[in-house]
C-alpha cells in the first residue's frame, strides 16, 4: 500500500499515522506539504491526520481545506482513490466538500481526551473489512470540535445508505446519549462520502495498533486497507 | 472601501458556545436574556470606489471561506 500523509501547519498527528501506516503495510508513506501540488504517481491512500491546521482559525479545517494540495486530494478522491481523514482531517474533509456536514464544538464544550467504544456498522468497506459487523473497537477521540451536524435530508440519506461506519457506543455495543461523547447527531463517528472511498472519523484508530500501548483495536481499520488493495491490485 | 460581513448560524443549527454564553449571563444575574446565538463579524477594507464590484467580491470571499453555509448565513453590509 502506496500511502501519502498530508501535513499542514499545525497538524501534530502525521507522525503517529506514518508510523501506524508503516507498522501496518511494510511501507514508508509519502509526506506532503500543504503547498505541494501533486501526489506522488501509483498513490493508493491518502490520509488526513489529526492535529490543529492553522490554529483552528475560522473554523476548525477551514484554512486546510482551500490549500493548493486539497485540488490534487480533490482529484484523487474524484478518480476512486481512497482517503481516509482523522480528526482534524474529518474536520477538513467536511470542509474540502469531500464529506457532507460540519463538525460543532462538542455539546458540552469541552475538549474530550479519553477512550471511547466505537460500534462498526459495516465490514463491506475497504476501510471496515478487517472487522466485523457490529463488533466494538476501542479507540482514543481527542477533540474539542467532534459534534456531527448536518441537515435532516444529509442524515437520512447517510443512514439510508449505510454511510455511517462508526459509531458512539457502550463497550457492549449499545448506542445512546450516555455513550455519545460530544453530542454528535445519531451518535456518529465516522462517515463515508457517497461513493464510499473517503472515510471521515473523529476517534484516532492509528494510536491502537500495538500492543504495548494496551489496545490494537485500530489495527483492522489499516489491515483492512492493506488487504482490500492488495486484492484490487 | 470599508465593508463588514457578519456570519451567524443558521436557525435550527445547535450552538453550544451561545448556550454557554445565556447561562453566564444569567448566572451574572443580567435580567430578561431569553436566548443567545453568537457568530463573527469580518470588517473589511476594500480598494476602489465601486460599491457593486465590492459587494461581488465580498460575496465571493463569504462563501468561498468566512461562512461555512452549510450552517452558516452571512450578510454583507458596505460602509462606504
Amino acid at each position: 500500500m502506496k500511502s501519502a500523509v498530508i501535513v499542514f501547519p499545525g497538524i501534530n498527528r502525521e507522525r503517529d499515522m506514518a508510523r501506524t501506516l508503516r507498522l501496518v503495510s511494510g511501507r514508508e508513506p509519502v509526506m506532503l506539504w500543504h503547498a505541494d501540488t501533486a501526489l506522488p504517481a501509483g498513490t493508493d491512500l491518502v490520509v488526513i491526520p489529526g492535529g490543529f491546521s492553522y490554529g483552528d482559525y475560522l473554523r476548525c479545517g477551514a484554512i486546510a481545506a482551500r490549500s493548493p494540495i486539497m485540488d490534487a486530494v480533490r482529484k484523487f478522491a474524484a478518480g476512486g482513490g481512497l482517503v481516509l481523514g482523522v480528526c482534524n482531517g474529518f474536520q477538513i474533509a467536511c470542509e474540502a466538500g469531500l464529506l457532507p456536514g460540519v463538525l460543532m464544538r462538542n455539546q458540552n464544550l469541552r475538549f474530550i481526551c479519553r477512550d471511547v467504544y466505537l460500534r462498526v456498522e459495516r465490514s463491506d468497506t475497504p476501510f471496515t473489512r478487517g472487522y466485523n459487523a457490529g463488533q466494538v473497537i476501542r479507540v482514543p477521540v481527542a477533540h474539542g470540535e467532534g459534534n456531527y451536524i448536518a441537515d435532516s435530508e444529509t442524515i437520512a440519506q447517510l443512514e439510508g445508505e449505510g454511510r455511517v461506519l462508526f459509531r458512539y457506543s457502550s463497550p457492549d455495543g449499545l448506542v445512546d446519549p450516555n455513550w455519545n461523547h460530544n453530542g454528535a447527531m445519531n451518535g456518529i463517528a465516522g462517515i463515508l462520502n457517497e461513493r464510499g472511498n473517503v472515510l471521515g472519523m473523529m476517534p484516532h484508530p492509528e494510536n491502537h495498533v500495538e500492543t504495548v500501548i494496551g489496545s490494537t483495536d485500530g489495527r483492522g481499520l489499516f489491515a483492512g486497507l492493506v488487504d482490500h488493495l492488495a486484492k484490487a491490485a | 472601501m470599508k465593508a463588514r460581513v457578519t456570519v451567524t448560524l443558521k436557525s435550527g443549527v445547535l450552538d453550544p458556545q451561545g448556550k454557554a454564553i445565556e447561562g453566564a449571563l444569567r448566572s451574572l444575574g443580567v435580567n430578561g436574556v431569553v436566548s443567545v446565538r453568537q457568530g463573527k463579524v469580518f470588517d473589511i477594507e476594500i480598494e476602489g470606489k465601486d460599491k457593486a464590484q465590492a459587494e461581488v467580491a465580498l460575496k465571493e470571499a463569504a462563501d468561498k471561506l468566512l461562512a461555512n453555509t452549510v450552517i452558516e448565513n452571512y450578510r454583507i453590509e458596505v460602509v462606504g
